[in-house]
């Protein structure tokens, strides 16, 4: 197992609502626990995964991210059995669309 | 919506009162497996299984859902004492009813006899609330099904309710052929092993009450009736009942005698036509089941 951190400063969208968890630490797949936490502003977000070695892929997929959605005082947990960047990507999405509209988050 | 292919965290709003469920120890609270992070395996925020209390027709029900896709829903210590903590709560607070949700390949081997433990006190506990006057009613219809000690578990409920492709057994198809070999079970010919494990197969044996389509409002609906049923009557185990279960098991033994092959079995139930039995819809089934099936002698519906 490795642990990565990661932390994003001055983002721009607070989160409403209480913690959600999507997706399931099933083969190639991970969960993602979210929820806001008094950070300063920042996104701060750990990854427990599976696959040793691939820092530099997850540093680019969380830059994206932060890209997309740029969260302030944002905790994000993960739990990765050995998802692929785009199915990373995917539910990272569909973690802040389940906090956002969550009628709608949660799918498989 | 099919009932199969949701996760855990799905099925509860599927199948209790929309909005009405409370989780005890929710995935915010991290209480993860240790054993599986000193083994260097991935853990799960909720080890697997959501458990709380909700509205099911507007009564107090306390439930639970094991997440097949995590670990195939191996029943861990932490997995485990969740379980049974919730059903303690449920004589606790006195429950109307109790549902479980169940999706399990049985004790995580990781965890060795903590995990055992557990599902030992899983059972217990199970029997507890029934005695307790509470009914406890559990649903099988996941793609992992309901094996090893949750097989053992399952039965401890006063009703089972499956789908056809829900499967419930002790030992699982791949731990029979490695322990006998292919010859004795092939786990790889899915007809075979649905045959053996299946809703079908289960219903038409008495291990199961209740066979529903793949659904979740059926599922729902037969967990409301179920409930409603056993509410006017003795929930907890009672000697007349225990002597009809080793009646049941009795004749399945002799009806079994020299048979290798399960619609053998179904054809000296009385089924006129087994090879047609695996193709019909629950329906079509049930209506053919009806006259045929084993059943207690005790007056169960």
């Amino acid at each position: 197992m490795e642990t990565l951190q990661f932390r994003f400063d001055r983002g721009a969208r607070q989160l409403p609502g209480a913690a959600q968890l999507v997706g399931v630490v099933g083969s190639g797949n991970l969960e993602v626990l979210i929820e806001a936490a008094p950070l300063a502003g920042a996104c701060e977000i750990e990854v427990h995964t599976a696959a040793v070695g691939f820092g530099a892929t997850w540093q680019a997929v969380m830059d994206d991210f932060h890209a997309r959605w740029s969260l302030a005082d944002a905790r994000i947990s993960i739990n990765d059995n050995g998802a692929t960047p785009a199915v990373v990507s995917l539910r990272l999405d569909q973690a802040v669309e389940s906090l956002i509209n969550p009628s709608t988050g949660g799918a498989p | 919506m099919s009932y199969l292919e949701l996760t855990a965290r799905q099925r509860i709003p599927a199948i209790f009162d929309a909005g009405s469920f409370e989780e005890f120890l929710p995935p915010s609270k991290r209480i993860a497996s240790p054993h599986l992070a000193q083994l260097d395996s991935p853990v799960s925020f909720d080890d697997g299984v959501v458990v709380g209390r909700g509205k099911l027709g507007g009564h107090t029900v306390f439930g639970a859902a094991q997440e097949g896709a995590f670990m195939g829903g191996a029943v861990g210590e932490v997995h485990g004492a969740k379980l049974a903590g919730m059903l303690r709560r449920a004589i606790d607070e006195r429950a109307y009813a109790v549902l479980l949700l169940l999706e399990s390949g049985g004790v995580r081997l990781h965890e060795a006899n903590a995990g055992l433990i557990a599902v030992s006190e899983v059972m217990r506990a199970m029997l507890d609330v029934r005695a307790a006057g509470i009914p406890v009613v559990a649903v099988v219809g996941g793609s992992n099904g309901c094996f090893g000690g949750m097989g053992i578990a399952a039965r401890c409920a006063n009703t089972v309710i499956m789908s056809e492709e829900g499967r419930l057994a002790m030992s699982g198809p791949e731990v029979i052929e490695t322990a006998s070999g292919v010859e004795e079970f092939d786990s790889r010919d899915r007809a075979l092993v649905w045959r053996t494990t299946g809703g079908k197969h289960r219903y038409l044996l008495g291990d199961c009450q209740v066979l529903v389509a793949d659904d979740t409002d059926a599922f729902r609906g037969a967990a409301l009736d179920a409930i409603a049923a056993l509410k006017s009557g003795e929930v907890g185990l009672t000697l007349e009942g225990l002597l009809a279960e080793q009646d049941l098991l009795a004749r399945r033994l002799r009806d079994a005698e020299g048979v290798n092959e399960p619609m053998e079995l179904w054809r000296r139930l009385g089924i006129p036509e087994p090879a047609s039995v695996p193709m019909l819809e629950a329906g079509a089934f049930l209506e053919l089941a009806q006259q045929h099936r084993a059943r207690l002698h005790t007056g169960e519906q």
